[in-house]
């Protein structure tokens, strides 16, 4: 029992660092540009697509991922400058309508180039088994996915307050008129942002890559986690991303492991186990329902 | 007050009129399998203007209207399962389904603002899409088929295709009237203020979250009487039509036909089915096609098909122009 | 004498006029499948198939020219429905198949039955209409939903594993391969689960199952959540002994995309591609040499759909408009040689037939075989047969 609660405890906490890390792009993009970004979950369906498509030419998942990154962020330039640096005035409606338009194009683009089934992606080799935390196996590769959702965290946080950039960025995402009457050329910063947005999310996608179907599609379930994520912790800031992945994180993961015990617990095992599935799946979505009342624009929103 | 008629106006009757005798002139030509597709158009046309009357005049992005359209469907679908056999009464329980959900969704939505409350709409869609997935008595993911539809009586047999065609073609012109009606009133007017500068109306005295609960509920009860129409029509309900994919499909509708213009539900949801029809013949990569058309419109003419005359014209005309600022 | 050739040209038009209202001259297939969007991989087999099968044939099912017409039902019950209607009122099919999709058949079953038009499944089998709502006009060449499920189940019964774990998504196909399963497996489970449908991150799952000390797994995760389970399942660090069995269907798929990961994997189903009779021999390297992959076993469900309307319409000499026996010649299936060996209809006419285990083995050549184990339940018929009141 005492191993298992271990387990749960650090899945809990992989799991929230892990929707930090695919939360991280959006949060960002949302955060300064304040534009609505469904086309998030495409680019980093995108990433994994290239990250398993280099892997698979040069063997290595490390050379997959050092190529799927700056590919991806072309593309993401591409769309950038192309489609969405004309709409950032208009209102959120036009910015979800063009991302939709998004999702579908992608969906059917990776269809179109590497075909209607999942394209293989292997583990790195040497961390594709589990090492021994004390009495609990854990996979190596679940270890390497913290630690770069951990050094991503720090990243953005030193970027953002320590920087020059960082500095344009939180003017930007506070006051864009008056950053750009104090000489930010805000126009070029959208776009580095945006880029760099990109590359957050393609880093999701190559991270995750090994441990999920690489497949069309796979960008949806995706989005909409990182928006729940985004929305509880509240737009534009890090520190809110990192709370809204903490509290969805462990939320998703009690909900799966510890409502159904508990409901056995108090009920017969077939409307627990029913009742218990039922809520889990629909947990994480209550969850964010309850936080907005209470808070309707999240708990550590960058404007207040 | 005097009635006017316009050049639209009169476009538009010759349009009903037409929609009236397509059945005769589809059967005649021994392609009555058209008359399907017709309806299918007509009660996706009226779900697109429900949500063209918050997202184009309420100007809330709500991600999860599919919800309330597909929360009729079922309110219909069970009824007759459990053996409602009045039409009447279907209607007006899943009238009753829609607009109750409508007003819980909109009661916590309008709470929040901009990107917030696209999430929580999309949130509690979803809430409702699962909740069907995991209902096994009532099919869950693989659907629930209505028997058979709930009697009209009049003397009418509902089972006709004629027949129900006529019964959607009259729903679709009393919800189309019913929206032009309210969005020339008073409170459509107040609707749009609203969206157009919400703090403004706020000061004036203008209870502006009830102005939004209000239209939230009106699109309630058309979503859902459309839900109803379509299960009716299908014989068939599955959670797939409160998806989010789906309100997204409603989205775009309203974005092709027009937001906020009068026949933008109509004119976006014919445009859309027909694409599709015709594009999922030819390619099997239709999507691509559909996102393409899709972004082109939001690039080039923000207020889709409607808007398109307005391209061609020298002045705009003095309606709801400036900006659509949050 | 003009009244005579007057009379003689109106019998001979009026012969004519009735000789073409009688005899079908072409067979039409509707091939409605998913074609489209994430879900669209076992469709394109499917579509695939039964394209080959008929170029095997000649383009003509029994003699008779055929025509496949294909619609996308854009995995979505509504799509489905008007694609149908297409089909039935405007194309006049005679046949409708290639349905994968369990919400997909239940939505345009009923109207192509009250159009009399015969639905040929190739795929999905739902309860209902294997039970209660059978009919004459449907038939399954496939198998029916539970199959794969039971057999797993007398699968483990068989081997004697004690602690065995099951795992679904949390919807009714889910939950009705868990009672398929418990069915033949009658001791009591380890510990069942049910994740979301759609569910990314598994590991609090198999944290579970590791602290529930399981023997053997059953799971039925289909599409991109198997994969996702699989390449968690496997970095996380468990017990290599312990055994897990989940559906052949999917396994064909996986092999593709996770060959070294599920590699010694038990799987259950009614069809092998190293089955040796002469139609699997035929269709497998025709197959293979056409689309350069193994087939599925979504692709040999089409191939045998093409193979048993061919030998049906030849058993009617081609009279397919006469419902009653086009159908009574179905049900017999005589000279139809299914990939699968021997083939006959039970009375819900779902199919009778094994259901085998296979493994999934590596070759020499590096690719991946999902090899012949032995049969787990002979001579099968489904659980819901005695719901039927057909005869």
């Amino acid at each position: 029992m005492g191993i298992l609660l271990l387990e749960q405890t650090l899945n809990g906490l992989q799991f929230s660092v892990t929707l930090f890390l695919i939360a991280a792009g959006l949060t960002l993009v949302f955060g300064v540009m304040n534009f609505v970004n469904l086309a998030h979950g495409s680019l980093f369906m995108v990433g994994a697509y290239f990250a398993a498509w280099f892997a698979g030419v040069f063997g290595s998942f490390w050379l997959g991922l050092l190529c799927a990154l700056p590919a991806t962020a072309l593309v993401g330039l591409v769309i950038e400058v192309l489609v969405l640096r004309r709409l950032y005035a208009k209102d959120h409606m036009v910015h979800v309508l063009a991302t939709f338009a998004l999702i579908l194009i992608f969906n059917d683009l990776v269809r179109i180039v590497w075909g209607p089934l999942p394209l293989p992606l292997d583990l790195p080799t040497g961390l594709a088994g589990a090492i021994n935390l004390g009495p609990v196996p854990y996979s190596s590769f679940r270890l390497v996915i913290m630690l770069s959702g951990v050094l991503v965290g720090l990243l953005l946080w030193f970027l953002v307050t320590r920087t020059r950039i960082g500095m344009w960025v939180r003017a930007g995402a506070n006051n864009r008129e008056m950053a750009i009457a104090m000489g930010v050329n805000v126009k070029w910063l959208y776009t580095a942002v945006f880029t760099f947005g990109t590359v957050l999310s393609a880093l999701a996608g190559v991270m995750l890559g090994p441990f999920v179907a690489v497949e069309s599609g796979m960008g949806d379930g995706v989005l909409i986690l990182a928006f729940v994520v985004v929305v509880i912790g509240g737009i534009g800031s890090v520190l809110g991303a990192a709370a809204g992945a903490l509290i969805v994180g462990v939320v998703d993961t009690l909900g799966r492991t510890a409502l159904p015990a508990l409901l056995s617990a108090l009920l017969p095992p077939t409307i627990a186990t029913s009742l218990g599935s039922a809520l889990g799946s629909m947990m994480i979505y209550l969850v964010m329902v309850l936080v907005l009342f209470w808070r309707p624009s999240g708990l550590f929103p960058a404007n207040t | 007050m005097k009635v006017l008629i316009s050049r639209s106006t009169l476009v538009w009757v010759l349009l009903f009129g037409l929609l009236a005798l397509f059945p005769w002139l589809a059967t005649v030509a021994g392609q009555d399998f058209y008359i399907g597709v017709v309806i299918r158009i007509m009660i996706f046309a009226i779900a697109a203007s429900s949500l063209n009357l918050i997202l184009g005049y309420g100007g809330m992005v709500s991600f999860g209207h599919a919800a309330f359209f597909g929360l009729g469907a079922y309110a219909a679908s069970i009824a007759v399962v459990h053996g409602a056999d009045n039409v009447w009464l279907v209607w007006a329980l899943a009238a009753l389904v829609g607009g109750l959900s409508a007003f819980a969704v909109g009661y916590v939505a309008t709470r929040t603002r901009g990107a917030y409350f696209i999430m929580i709409t999309l949130a509690m869609g979803q809430l409702f899409y699962f909740l069907f997935v995991g209902l096994r008595q009532y099919g869950g993911d693989d659907g629930l088929r209505m028997p058979a539809r709930p009697g009209l009586g009049l003397g009418l047999d509902i089972s006709s295709e004629m027949v129900f065609y006529a019964v959607v073609l009259l729903w679709t012109l009393l919800m189309h009237l019913m929206l032009a009606r309210l969005v020339r009133s008073r409170f459509g007017l107040a609707l749009e203020a609203v969206r157009e500068n919400e703090q403004r109306m706020g000061a004036i005295g203008y209870s502006t979250r009830q102005y939004r609960i209000i239209a939230f509920v009106v699109a309630g009860v058309m979503a859902g009487v459309a839900g109803a129409l379509l299960a009716m029509h299908n014989q068939f309900v599955s959670p797939k039509m409160l998806h989010w994919s789906q309100s997204g499909t409603l989205m775009i509708m309203v974005a092709l036909g027009g937001m906020g213009r009068l026949h933008g539900g109509f004119l976006g949801a014919a445009a859309l089915l027909l694409l599709e029809e015709v594009l999922s013949s030819y390619f099997s990569y239709w999507h691509i096609y559909v996102g393409a058309v899709l972004l082109l419109v939001v690039m080039v003419s923000p207020d889709g098909l409607a808007g398109l005359g307005r391209l061609f014209r020298r002045a705009p005309a003095a309606t709801t122009g400036g900006g659509r600022n949050q | 004498m003009k009244t005579n050739k007057l009379l003689l040209g109106m019998t001979s038009v009026l012969t004519a006029l009735s000789l073409n209202a009688q005899a079908a001259d072409s067979i039409k297939i509707g091939f409605l499948t998913t074609l489209s969007g994430p879900a669209s991989a076992p469709g394109i087999d499917q579509s695939d198939a039964f394209k080959l099968a008929l170029k095997q044939l000649g383009g003509k099912l029994g003699g008779l020219p055929a025509e496949m017409i294909s619609v996308d039902d854009q995995f979505s019950p509504d799509a489905a429905k008007q694609g149908a209607d297409r089909l039935l009122r405007r194309d006049k099919v005679d046949v409708l198949t290639g349905v994968i999709y369990s919400n997909v058949l239940l939505a345009v079953t009923p109207a192509a039955i009250a159009n009399k038009t015969i639905v040929l499944s190739s795929n999905a089998g739902p309860a209902s209409i294997a039970g209660k709502d059978c009919s004459p006009y449907f038939f399954s060449v496939s198998w029916q939903n539970d199959a794969p499920h039971e057999a797993g189940g007398k699968y483990m019964l068989d081997k004697g594993y004690k602690r065995v774990a099951v795992i679904a998504p949390n919807y009714p196909a889910g939950k009705d391969a868990a009672t398929g399963f418990k069915r033949f497996y009658k001791n009591e489970l380890a510990i069942e689960m049910y994740p979301k449908l759609g569910q990314l991150d598994f590991a609090a799952e198999i944290a579970q199952l590791r602290a529930a000390n399981v023997d053997a797994i059953y799971y039925f995760l289909p599409g991109g959540m198997g994969v996702n389970f699989t390449k968690q399942y496997s970095a996380s660090g468990m017990d290599p002994k312990i055994v897990r069995v989940f559906q052949g269907y999917d396994a064909d798929q996986q092999m593709l995309t996770v060959g070294d990961l599920i590699n010694g994997i038990v799987n259950t189903g009614q069809w092998s591609s190293d089955m040796d009779n002469e139609a699997n021999k035929l269709f497998v390297s025709e197959f293979t040499k056409t689309y350069g992959r193994v087939p599925s076993t979504y692709a040999s469900q089409a191939w045998d759909a093409a193979y048993l309307l061919d030998a049906a319409v030849r058993n009617v000499g081609g009279k397919i408009e006469d419902r009653e026996a086009f159908i009574a010649a179905i049900k017999e299936a005589k000279g139809f040689k299914s990939v699968r060996g021997d083939f006959k209809f039970a009375r819900n006419h779902f199919p009778i037939q094994n259901q085998y285990a296979r493994v999934v083995t590596k070759m020499p050549d590096g690719k991946y075989l999902n090899k012949m184990v032995g049969p787990v339940l002979k001579d099968h018929s489904d659980a819901y047969i005695g719901e039927c009141a057909m005869k």
